[in-house]
């Protein structure tokens, strides 16, 4: 089984990846993709009178917001990538607040981040031990440790922070101090050397003119007020790829996740390399509950609220690769900050966005002579423009649900394209082809 | 035959072992003594009462165990048995009080609600895993979120019950939506429970599902196909089990299982859909499930067992001990579980294979060989 | 590791290798010697051992007699790491490729250039390009290998030896999956690495493509080398009958019980694989009742597919399936069983049992729809007690009892309880592949007696077996399959030793060739 493809159940609705899928993946289309797709929102905003819905302050926000995600899809890729599928990520997650709380509170907010990715790291070997030694089938690994961590937090949080002032069973004493933040100056008006710096972006921003006011919106939010937690997510994306794909390290831990018979034939420790991604894939997560827990300086009970899982989705959504699993990230982030944010503007401007996305996509099916798939956009468009014309007020509950509507929308029509490593999923044995 | 029942046993036995001692050190290094928390665990189970309320429990985890199992018995993962039940119980809930019936077809009405709604949901995921090939883990791990969103909407916006201010919840369902207790049929056979201590009706119906469940897999060419399909699918498909079908079958029987389940806190407990229905029921009747191996007595003994623990638990405080030491428990009986499990099924198997090995005939030289050359 | 070599040497010798398994001897005493700088092939039917001789030169395994000697010296192999080192590299027939990496990816990996924090791509590229001009090895490093189609593939898993400086290169049946003009390219690039020293070993069952590019042939045989000839001593038909044997089995010579009746019937069936092959290339044939037609060929060459076409299971590009008169298009594969169709597998763990089940539920297995296995909806239980009973009593089935599971039996007698459980479901038509394998002698000759029977009766049955005795035991007439194409139709009361071969491996193709 591998997320994408195939069931476990081994019947032959097998799906063969499409030959074009063997494209060596450019960045050229997504960034286009990317790029249209602010235009569209910017003439979104532009009609609905929702100057919010691109402001710089929302992308501020959707950027911190998207790490703990971020953290947990790199941590998912990780696992994948040597072909053991995660669905312990919530657990390890939630290891990673405890220990971020425990160690935040004696010693700072980067000794949390340490213990954050040692608390994940434990789970994740935990897992590793499970499937890869006694051969546990690797989803019911994953829910068990899921449902093991939230117990062990409860116990250990009861005894060690429930003596004390600020803590409680749910809750850790605060820490001392937070993560300090990063501003970059000259562009976003950070500080250098004591001196406030002119902040170009946030002129532009402010002056909401079309497309250019929303680019310099984004760039506020990669360059404004960055926790270090934040930038340590945004780091880790190139530096993945570039462990991934640029050393032999990552050569080999890949092809233990595509070819393990392969990599074994030519001396590559198959075993060893997969305990090594799992255990990596834990100590991510465990960042990612770090970054929540620095977040508020405390541990706190259901922090995690399911971001281990939507690190899954952002890991499927971007095809396995780290550029893409920030994208996904970042559309689960941009969901979720919309929620809090009230004002229906923004978010039923949105539905509008979804409209025309609809007619375009439609547009493009139309032309590729996929009719229905095109009747079917066309039906969801008219449904979403209907709800943006009538509605007041948008629900919290639909906006929160549409990442995860995305996610299960790509899985179903775009899983040809998908390329999830070969070996995603299965048990291997030395011996085995 | 006495192997099988020494393999049978020693892997639950294992488990059960593993977890105490974890439990145990879990509280040495906090300081407090396992003597005293097993104790108190076992007092708090020392009472008609907390009996009664272990079997209440352990009803709805054992349905919604069978429904797992279900699917595990074919391969399929049907993680998504959280969301299909509360969507399934928030419908029948809101059907359930929207009309009166006489008291059985109410039942009856409100138990076929939550069956239907949760199978079709459940079939969203058979049918995307049939026509498209998506894997049904992931497509319930995201159809869960989805329905959280859609039952919260629904309810919300909805169903609710516009008298009631400070939570969202849907009508109360009228008595004769209720399914009765049992206090008054033990009272014939002889048992008086004291008051305030209900046996919820509910346990019957669990106790029929497993019967059915048991008829179902091991008695009808249907549970026939369905097992032989997690056993080796290639060689049920050559003996004519149509693979689309199958998955689409089982899945929406799971789902429907999975939303009878809901029913137990339904008629028996709270008679409406709110803040205060049970949220986890699901993945309890995955962990049910895997302890019990799939079996209707293994489940049973596992909703039982889990039961008794969360029971248990409640003395704990009193003790001095934080009875969170529970969860504990059960999260590694589970993972132990799992684990002692993998390791005696292989064990066992190796064992039979060598036997058969041992027996096999030295072949002339340059028979054809099994796979392993040519 | 060998440091000097002896001058004169061959590159390669293998001394009386004996390798034995659980049941079975798969090299019986072998010797090879090559001679370096030439295109050594070895031929052999299934289970002559060629495979597992290849292994324990590659170092997968150690034999349990023998010596392996590379250039004059001799050496221990404790696993292909060894063998690699010293320069022998072996491309598999299931190529051992990740799709989702590059050609160069999959050539350097454990063996990266550059340093343990940068892969140097540069310097994997050029070397990959030396090579591939240097021996005409044409692909491309940057594409990814499941984009490549499987001349390509193969050619870089040649490349992938080379890399590790290999100066002996081992291909195990490398034109299986190539059309003729991918084999013709590999030729070629085999005669440019003989030109520049490098030894090829080459094992096939394929006779015409040997002859064409072998320097010296050593033919195998149960397990033991049976002749060590140089092409232009031989013909394909001497070979042939090298390889299959002197002499035929003798068939069984009763009267025929072949009726007019068609019971099945396939036409111009083609089945369609990656790019242009095709598994099946239009096939035709018929199936009388009271007659079992014998499939004749090396593994690999259609049989699964036709098999899987006829139960339904794989689907069908062309042509039509009927059974009974009744095509078969629209017709469900448990309805085909229902209607009669038996089928005993290839691989009975793979295909045919429930292991974990006991006996009497892999005794429905097939047939779990019918009586006495199921009334209605429900199981019969007891009928299906009282079946398997029978199936252990007829079929000599060792076992304690019906209860027992599956796997607790040995092979043979799990391949008993099979062919019982086929056979005594009354069956119109049976495909029987390999049905006696793992089976001992005794058994074997009731398991015939009851295949004939059951013909006189008007069964109609298709029959694959790599069993010569069985073959011409039983068949009233033999297709022999060729690279999906049913070649020639013999009979086997009639043909030779020689002939049968060469149909086989393509040495002697039918008058419709290409």
């Amino acid at each position: 089984m591998t997320l994408t493809s195939a069931p476990s159940g081994g019947l032959g609705t097998e799906r063969p990846v499409a030959p074009e899928a063997f494209a060596e993946p450019s960045y050229v289309r997504p960034l286009l993709f990317a790029f249209g797709g602010l235009a569209l929102l910017s003439l979104v905003r532009i009609i609905a009178d929702a100057p919010e819905l691109t402001g710089g302050e929302t992308f501020i926000a959707a950027i911190g917001a998207m790490s703990p995600i971020l953290f947990a899809g790199l941590g998912a890729m990780f696992s994948s990538r040597v072909g053991v599928v995660n669905i312990g990520l919530e657990g390890m997650m939630i290891m990673g607040t405890f220990f971020a709380g425990w160690a935040g509170w004696h010693w700072g907010p980067w000794a949390a981040i340490v213990a954050g990715a040692f608390g994940g790291a434990l789970g994740g070997l935990l897992l590793a031990v499970v499937t890869v030694t006694f051969g546990v089938d690797q989803v019911v690994a994953g829910i068990a440790i899921n449902l093991l961590a939230p117990g062990v937090a409860r116990f250990l949080a009861g005894e060690i922070f429930a003596n004390h002032a600020d803590g409680s069973i749910t809750q850790s004493p605060t820490m001392s101090h937070g993560i300090s933040q990063f501003t970059v100056p000259f562009v976003a008006g950070g500080s250098f050397f004591g001196w406030t710096t002119p902040n170009p972006l946030r002129w532009l921003d402010e002056k909401r003119w079309f497309l250019v006011s929303d680019l310099a919106a984004v760039g506020r939010g990669f360059t404004t007020s960055l926790a270090w937690t934040t930038v340590l997510a945004l780091v880790l994306v190139p530096l993945s790829a570039y462990l991934l794909w640029r050393t032999p390290f990552g050569l080999r831990l890949r092809s233990v996740g595509e070819k393990p018979s392969a990599a074994d034939s030519l001396g590559v420790a198959v075993y060893r390399m997969k305990y090594i991604g799992v255990t990596i894939s834990g100590a991510l997560a465990g960042l990612g509950g770090a970054w929540l827990a620095i977040d508020v300086r405390a541990y706190n009970e259901n922090q995690t609220a399911g971001r281990g899982f939507q690190g899954l989705a952002a890991m499927i959504f971007g095809n396995y690769r780290p550029a893409g699993i920030a994208a996904g990230a970042g559309l689960f982030a941009f969901a979720q900050s919309l929620t809090q944010r009230l004002g229906t503007a923004p978010v039923r401007a949105l539905f509008l966005l979804a409209a025309l996305a609809a007619a375009g996509f439609a547009l493009v099916l139309l032309y590729r002579r996929r009719f229905p798939q095109a009747t079917g956009t066309l039906v969801l468009g008219a449904l979403a423009l209907t709800y943006y014309l009538s509605a007041n007020t948008v629900n919290n509950q639909i906006v929160f649900i549409t990442p995860y509507v995305v996610t299960l929308l790509v899985l179903t029509f775009a899983s040809q394209h998908l390329r999830p490593p070969a070996y995603e999923g299965r048990p291997w044995r030395k011996g085995d082809l | 035959m006495r192997r099988r029942l020494t393999y049978a046993l020693a892997a639950p036995l294992l488990a059960a072992a593993i977890s105490l001692v974890v439990s145990s050190i879990a509280l040495l290094l906090v300081g407090k003594s396992p003597a005293t928390a097993y104790r108190a665990m076992w007092e708090s189970l020392d009472s008609a009462d907390a009996l009664v309320t272990v079997l209440n429990v352990a009803a709805p985890y054992y349905v919604m165990g069978l429904a797992v199992a279900l699917g595990f018995k074919m391969g399929l993962f049907n993680i998504g048995a959280d969301d299909q039940y509360r969507l399934g119980a928030l419908m029948a809930a809101a059907v359930g009080a929207a009309v009166t019936l006489p008291a059985p077809l109410h039942v009856l009405l409100i138990v076929v609600v939550a069956m239907a709604v949760a199978g079709a949901y459940a079939g969203v995921a058979g049918v995307l895993k049939v026509t498209r090939g998506v894997n049904e883990v992931v497509s319930t791990i995201m159809l869960n979120f989805i329905a959280t969103g859609i039952t919260a909407y629904l309810l919300t916006v909805y169903l609710r019950d516009k008298r009631v201010r400070l939570q969202s919840e849907t009508k109360s369902i009228k008595p004769s939506g209720w399914l009765p207790s049992l206090n008054r049929a033990l009272g014939w056979v002889g048992y008086h429970l004291p008051s305030g201590t209900v046996l919820e009706g509910f346990i019957v119906i669990a106790a029929l599902t497993g019967v059915g469940f048991y008829l179902l897999l091991s008695r009808t060419r249907f549970g026939f196909d369905l097992r032989a399909t997690g056993a080796n699918p290639w060689a049920a498909r050559s003996s004519g089990v149509n693979a689309n079908g199958m998955i689409m079958k089982t899945i929406v029987l799971s789902g429907a299982i999975a939303g009878l389940a809901g029913m137990g806190p339904l008629l028996s407990e709270i008679h409406k859909y709110g803040d205060t229905f049970p949220t986890a029921l699901g993945f309890t009747g995955i962990a049910v499930a895997l302890l019990g191996r799939n079996s209707p007595t293994g489940i049973a003994v596992g909703a039982l067992v889990w039961a008794a623990i969360e029971q248990a638990s409640r003395g704990l405080a009193q003790a001095g001990i934080p009875p969170e030491i529970g969860k504990i428990l059960q999260g590694t009986l589970l993972l132990s579980a799992v684990v002692a499990f993998e390791v005696v099924r292989r064990y066992g198997q190796a064992a039979e294979v060598r036997e058969a090995a041992a027996k096999a005939n030295a072949a002339r030289p340059g028979q054809p060989l099994p796979a392993a050359a040519s | 590791m060998s440091v000097t070599t002896a001058v004169g040497a061959p590159a390669i010798e293998l001394r009386d290798i004996v390798k034995r398994f659980p049941g079975v001897v798969a090299n019986d005493g072998v010797n090879l010697r090559v001679t370096p700088g030439t295109i050594h092939a070895i031929v052999g039917e299934n289970g002559a051992g060629k495979s597992t001789l290849m292994k324990t030169l590659y170092g997968a395994h150690r034999p349990d007699e023998g010596q392996i000697l590379v250039d004059g010296v001799e050496q221990t192999f404790r696993s292909p790491r060894d063998a690699i080192a010293v320069g022998i590299g072996m491309v598999f027939q299931h190529f051992m490729l990740a799709d989702n990496l590059t050609v160069w990816e999959n050539i350097v990996l454990g063996d990266e250039p550059g340093r343990s924090f940068r892969i140097d791509v540069g310097a994997a590229r050029r070397r990959i390009r030396e090579l591939s001009e240097r021996y005409g090895l044409d692909v491309d490093p940057d594409a990814l290998v499941g984009g490549l189609g499987v001349g390509a593939k193969q050619r870089a898993e040649i490349l992938k030896v080379l890399y590790r400086d290999a100066r002996i290169v081992i291909l195990d049946e490398p034109t299986t999956v190539l059309v003729p003009q991918e084999v013709d390219r590999l030729f070629d690039n085999l005669r440019g690495l003989v030109a520049d020293g490098v030894t090829i070993l080459f094992i096939s069952h394929k006779l015409d493509e040997v002859l064409k590019v072998a320097d010296a042939i050593t033919v195998v045989r149960m397990g033991r080398t049976v002749a060590e000839v140089a092409p232009s001593d031989v013909t394909a038909r001497d070979l042939a009958e090298l390889m299959v044997g002197s002499e035929l089995p003798k068939p069984d010579t009763r009267g025929s019980t072949v009726t007019d009746v068609v019971a099945l019937r396939l036409d111009d069936l083609v089945v369609k694989g990656e790019g242009d092959r095709l598994l099946l290339d239009h096939v035709s044939f018929e199936i009388h009742e009271g007659e079992i037609l014998g499939v004749a060929g090396v593994e690999g060459n259609g049989q699964s597919e036709l098999i899987e076409a006829i139960l339904g299971v794989l689907p069908i590009d062309q042509g039509t399936v009927a059974m009974a008169g009744r095509d078969l298009a629209r017709v469900s594969t448990r309805a085909r069983r229902e209607m009669g169709l038996g089928y005993i597998p290839q691989d009975r763990q793979q295909d045919g049992l429930l292991l974990a089940a006991p006996l009497w539920e892999n005794v429905m297995l097939g047939h779990q729809t019918q009586v006495p296995f199921a009334r209605g909806q429900w199981l019969d239980r007891q009928g299906a007690l009282r079946r398997t009973r029978v199936v252990i009593q007829e079929f000599d089935v060792r076992t304690p009892g019906p209860d027992v599971a599956a796997l607790a039996l040995s092979g043979g007698n799990q391949q008993k309880l099979i062919v019982g459980r086929e056979m005594t479901a009354s069956p119109r038509v049976l495909i029987a592949a390999h049905p006696t394998r793992g089976v001992d002698v005794g058994a074997q000759a009731e398991i015939w007696e009851d295949l004939r029977i059951a013909r006189a009766d008007g069964l109609a049955v298709l029959l694959v077996s790599a069993d010569l005795e069985e073959l011409i035991g039983l068949s009233d007439s033999l297709a022999v399959f060729l690279r999906g194409r049913l070649v020639a139709t013999l009979d086997p009361s009639t043909v030779s030793p020689a002939d049968l071969g060469s149909y086989m491996t393509g040495a002697r193709e039918a008058a419709s060739s290409t």
